[in-house]
């Protein structure tokens, strides 16, 4: 197949896959509705953490600060200052940029498992910061938004997010944003660079490009994925808390990747659609739903080593971003 | 008229504190050949290192007149300096045609330099979309030099470019290089094959222990085998 008709097929399915959620919310009852909003919001997460890690090869254990920055960037300026949902939305992407530009400039300069370790301590760094700016954070315990403060006018409409279908549909908006940006930058020749980088940093180097300075863009853009979806949870479900700034949120994405594959764009919707599913229905059966989760990762690893995604990619159709 | 593309003044190159190769100097014009002799371990890698910016090193390293021993190593390529590395090195997950532009998009120009490198590898248009791991070891090869020349490079340097190949892709790259020689392009070139070597280099470096010796002719050493004999033992 040539690139241009594989170009016009892969985003055929890339649209077909927003086209479905789309459709979901007519047929879907309200638990269900709440759920895939949260699951698109998790996917946002891992499109930005598949950016760095599927495609660069940089394994961050450190994520889920850059989903906190977002998260309390957001939140914190509507809780204390009352600022408007959109301009807190923007600030709290803002934040995780610069908290990704900052935390790369020292990252960075590290490989492989010491940009690992290097990460983790950030994160919880991070995590300790929030903790002991318990006064303003309110800590473990986190801060609810009143819903006086999640009502907007945008464009002459007015946006309630206690709305749980409005809710549905700016998740899925930011999803479809998030992955025409993943699409559109994996695509053309800042994705082949990345790649390049993924698989040999000397070799891409000598070929004239400054790779940290690539890898720096990639982690600010990464990061401001990562807090796009912080931001946007933390305004649509109305809490923030330090939770969501512990290692277990630094490794969700991680598995979520894993689950639907690195280093393609549907990969970590499908991934989190189904950790989430697979954890939701285990735990309706038992409480060692956990172990269950554990026991399906294994096998996966086992039968599908690059996801779901990418065993599918690599047998049927290469060409897939 | 020929043009002094590459100079060498007095080297070092180490690997952390252990130096490797000591005062190397050798001068490269365009049109030339030169070839890095010695045996394994001698410091011919290193010294090609030492030029693209990836090995620590001290002395004068001059292209086109312009000292460039202080520029990092993304910025080398960018004045005209290719490189290809012993084993290939290709990105095996892409494909030829990315492999290809990868090579492209450092240059300033937006010249296409495709044509110019089909022409030198045709099999390279035929395999296009194919994974450039899936290639094999000649086609590597020729696409290592393709990518390489990319960028235009004033100056093309390989490493052991015939190792491990079937006579007809060493046939295949040894057109390749004379090309390239014809169109101006300075290549420095590091080989075990000697009958390869005396085909195509202008002249000859020989490198022990990380110093070179002595450089000469490639006619010198046609005649004189004994030089052969003198330096790498055959």
């Amino acid at each position: 197949m040539d690139s241009k008709n594989s170009q016009i097929l892969s985003l055929g399915i890339h649209a077909a896959v927003v086209i479905s959620f789309y459709a979901l919310q007519y047929v879907l009852p309200e638990y269900h509705l709440l759920a895939l909003t949260r699951i698109m919001l998790l996917a946002i997460f891992a499109l930005g953490f598949n950016l760095l890690f599927g495609y660069t090869g940089l394994l961050s254990l450190g994520h889920a600060m850059f989903f906190a920055a977002g998260m309390y960037g957001a939140g914190l300026t509507v809780y204390h200052f009352g600022w408007s949902v959109p301009g807190a939305f923007l600030f709290g992407v803002v934040c995780g940029a610069i908290l990704g530009f900052v935390i790369g400039m020292i990252a960075l300069r590290t490989t492989g498992v010491a940009f690992m370790i290097v990460t983790l301590m950030f994160a919880k760094v991070s995590y300790l910061v929030i903790v002991y700016f318990t006064t303003y954070t309110r800590g473990d315990e986190g801060l609810v938004m009143p819903a006086e403060f999640r009502g907007f006018e945008l464009l002459g409409m007015s946006i309630s997010l206690t709305d749980s279908v409005t809710r549905y549909n700016l998740a899925l908006l930011l999803l479809t944003l998030t992955m025409l940006i993943v699409f559109l930058l994996v695509r053309g020749r800042f994705g082949r660079a990345l790649v390049a980088i993924r698989e040999n940093e000397s070799r891409t180097r000598m070929l004239g490009y400054n790779t940290f300075a690539i890898k720096l863009k990639v982690l600010t853009a990464s990061a401001a994925l990562s807090a796009m979806a912080g931001s946007a949870y933390a305004l649509m479900f109305a809490y923030i808390g330090s939770s969501f700034a512990t290692i277990q949120y630094s490794i969700d994405p991680l598995l979520y990747t894993l689950l639907g594959g690195a280093g393609t764009v549907l990969g970590p919707v499908f991934g989190t659609f189904s950790m989430f599913y697979l954890i939701d229905i285990a735990s309706e059966y038992t409480s060692a739903y956990l172990l269950v989760t554990g026991i399906v990762l294994v096998l996966l690893i086992l039968y599908f080593p690059k996801g779901v995604f990418g065993a599918i990619r690599q047998k049927y159709c290469r060409w897939l971003p | 008229m020929k043009k002094m593309l590459l100079e060498l003044d007095q080297v070092d190159c180490f690997y952390s504190d252990l130096q490797v190769v000591r005062s190397a100097s050798l001068q490269l014009q365009s049109g030339e050949v030169l070839c890095l002799l010695g045996r394994n371990g001698a410091g011919k890698t290193t010294l090609l290192k030492s030029i693209v910016g990836l090995v620590k090193k001290q002395g004068v390293i001059k292209f086109c007149g312009n000292e460039i021993g202080d520029f990092p190593a993304h910025e080398i390529p960018k004045l005209g300096v290719g490189y290809v590395p012993q084993g290939r090195r290709l990105f095996s997950e892409l494909t030829v045609r990315e492999n290809l532009l990868i090579g492209q998009m450092t240059r300033n120009n937006n010249n296409d330099v495709f044509e110019n490198v089909f022409k030198l590898f045709p099999v390279l248009q035929e395999r296009l979309e194919q994974e450039s791991g899936t290639l094999s070891g000649g086609e590597q090869q020729m696409l290592a030099m393709a990518r390489a020349m990319c960028i235009e490079p004033a100056v093309l340097m390989l490493d052991e470019p015939t190792e491990g190949l079937m006579p007809q892709m060493i046939a295949n790259i040894r057109q390749a290089i004379s090309t390239l020689k014809s169109q101006g392009v300075g290549i420095l070139l590091v080989e075990q094959r000697v009958e390869a070597v005396l085909s195509i280099a202008d002249r000859v470096a020989f490198i022990e222990n990380g110093l070179i010796k002595e450089t000469f002719d490639v006619a010198e050493l046609s005649t004189d085998k004994s030089l052969l004999q003198k330096y790498i033992g055959i």
